[in-house]
């Protein structure tokens, strides 16, 4: 069947199976492997993108459900000049990552959450990001950088 | 991961999907948030032949006050279940409950109607629901029909809905904004809880309720039963686990779910009062 799905602004239009899951298609048909793909049952949120401005495990939707939909993936958030994205930009300095292979799903699930809430205490930022497994950092510079990322946006 | 090869048919209003449902028999599937049922089609453990998403039946999206009742379409986020104004101030344990389901990512696209027609007994808003004595409203082919919550969890992923039904509402009672808590417990933040237990408050009664304690969501009577009869809370939650069949699995044996549902109905009882 025939998708089309704007993806970070783009239309993008495949003719899949309907059985393609969204992250398949984000990655195999639009070529965008900055989605990962990590315990690819529901649990680790490496593939979290936003679909209409909020975070979803893009291993547990069909592309055919985001179909006419708007989805943003992390390589939607860089300015065109390469200026990285406030959450980017807080993960970078406060080291929030190692191998880097959560990193991906964690800063779309942060950027969905800083929408919903501007201002998170640490406590909303943990439970906010209960979704999203890391292996490496012990979550001590994630959630410092989502802290970061918070004050960064407030003070615009 | 890759589900087996099903034919996808997208509805936008109940009639087409009960429609749908007609046409297809046996073989078709609804799709809501797909929050249970694309996990179960990923590891084939369900093959449905034909995917009748009604993801976009936006009418069936909707918190109202219904006189006596408020009305929650199917087809509710747990997203707008948790943020909801009217049920924080008409029925909060369904609020509190919900914003316990799963995570964020999951509460974006799972429903309450996907969490009570898949029949869970791990889940958290059917035991809550149960507590409520909640009726649900389900549509068919011949018409719409009112089912109590006490009838309609059968066994480990049965209902009452019948092949070709479409559960359309959910409806709770003004239980207000008191006298209710929820008590889960697991390991992992966004898991299933191993045991939970539900308070509720309606019209001045306590009514307690417990998740994967059986097959299904169970009501815990003998703890209503002692509470009525003037039993401290400690003591009625002495009763918790009496009638009860919960399973064993790798995180809990049958007496550490029993222990756990003694527990967590003291706290939440405590809890409800405080
Ligand atoms: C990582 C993860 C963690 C989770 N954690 C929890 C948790 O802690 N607690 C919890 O309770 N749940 C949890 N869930 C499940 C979640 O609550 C689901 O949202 C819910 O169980 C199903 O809702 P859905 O809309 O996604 O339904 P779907 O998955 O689309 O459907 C589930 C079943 O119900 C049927 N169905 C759906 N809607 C209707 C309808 N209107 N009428 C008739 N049949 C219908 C479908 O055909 C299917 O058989 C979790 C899920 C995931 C992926
Ligand atoms: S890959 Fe989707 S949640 Fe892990
Ligand atoms: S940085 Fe390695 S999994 Fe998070």
């Amino acid at each position: 069947m025939k998708i089309s799905i704007t993806v970070n602004g783009q239309g993008q239009e495949h003719d899949v199976e309907p059985r393609t899951l969204l992250v398949q298609f984000l990655r195999e048909a639009c070529g965008l492997t900055g989605t990962k793909v990590g315990c690819d049952t529901s649990s680790c949120g490496a593939c979290t993108v936003l679909y209409e401005g909020e975070s979803v495990k893009s291993c547990t939707m069909f592309a055919a459900q985001a179909d006419g939909g708007a989805i943003t993936t992390i390589e939607g958030l860089a300015a065109a000049d390469g200026t990285l994205h406030p959450v980017q930009q807080a993960y970078h300095e406060k080291h929030g990552l190692q191998c880097g292979f959560c990193t991906a799903g964690m800063v779309m699930a942060t950027v969905g959450l800083l929408d919903e809430i501007p201002n998170p205490t640490e406590r909303e930022v943990r439970e906010g990001l209960e979704g999203n497994l890391c292996r490496c950092t012990g979550y001590h510079n994630i959630v410092e950088a989502v802290m970061a990322a918070a004050a960064a946006q407030e003070a615009k | 991961m890759i589900p087996a090869a099903f034919d996808y048919v997208r509805v936008d209003s109940a009639e087409a999907a009960i429609a749908a449902l007609a046409a297809h028999g046996d073989d078709a599937k609804l799709l809501a948030g797909g929050m249970s049922l694309i996990p179960l089609m990923k590891f084939r453990l369900a093959t449905p032949s034909v995917l009748v998403d009604i993801g976009r039946v936006r009418d069936l999206s909707y918190i109202r006050d219904g006189g006596d009742h408020i009305a929650i379409g199917a087809m509710t986020r747990h997203r707008d279940v948790e943020t909801s104004d009217l049920l924080a101030a008409e029925c909060g344990v369904v609020r509190t409950v919900a914003a316990q389901v799963g995570d964020n990512q999951v509460r974006h696209r799972g429903t309450i109607g996907g969490s009570v027609a898949h029949g869970d007994p791990a889940s958290d808003l059917p035991a809550a629901l149960l507590a409520l004595d909640a009726t649900f409203v389900a549509a068919g082919a011949n018409g719409t029909r009112e089912i109590a919550a006490a009838d309609f969890f059968e066994g480990f992923l049965e209902t009452a809905l019948a092949e070709g039904e479409l559960l359309t509402e959910i409806r709770v009672p003004k239980a207000g904004d008191a006298g209710f808590d929820y008590q889960k417990f697991n390991r992992r933040a966004q898991d299933w809880a191993i045991v939970g237990a539900v308070t509720a408050t309606v019209s001045g009664t306590r009514r307690v309720a417990l998740v994967n304690m059986g097959s299904t969501p169970i009501r815990a009577r003998e703890v209503e039963a002692a509470l009525a009869a003037g039993a401290s809370f400690a003591d009625a939650a002495q009763a918790a686990a009496v009638g009860t069949e919960p399973p064993t699995d790798l995180n809990a044996s049958v007496e550490y779910r029993e222990h756990l549902a003694r527990v967590l109905v003291r706290r939440s009882l405590e809890a409800a009062s405080a």
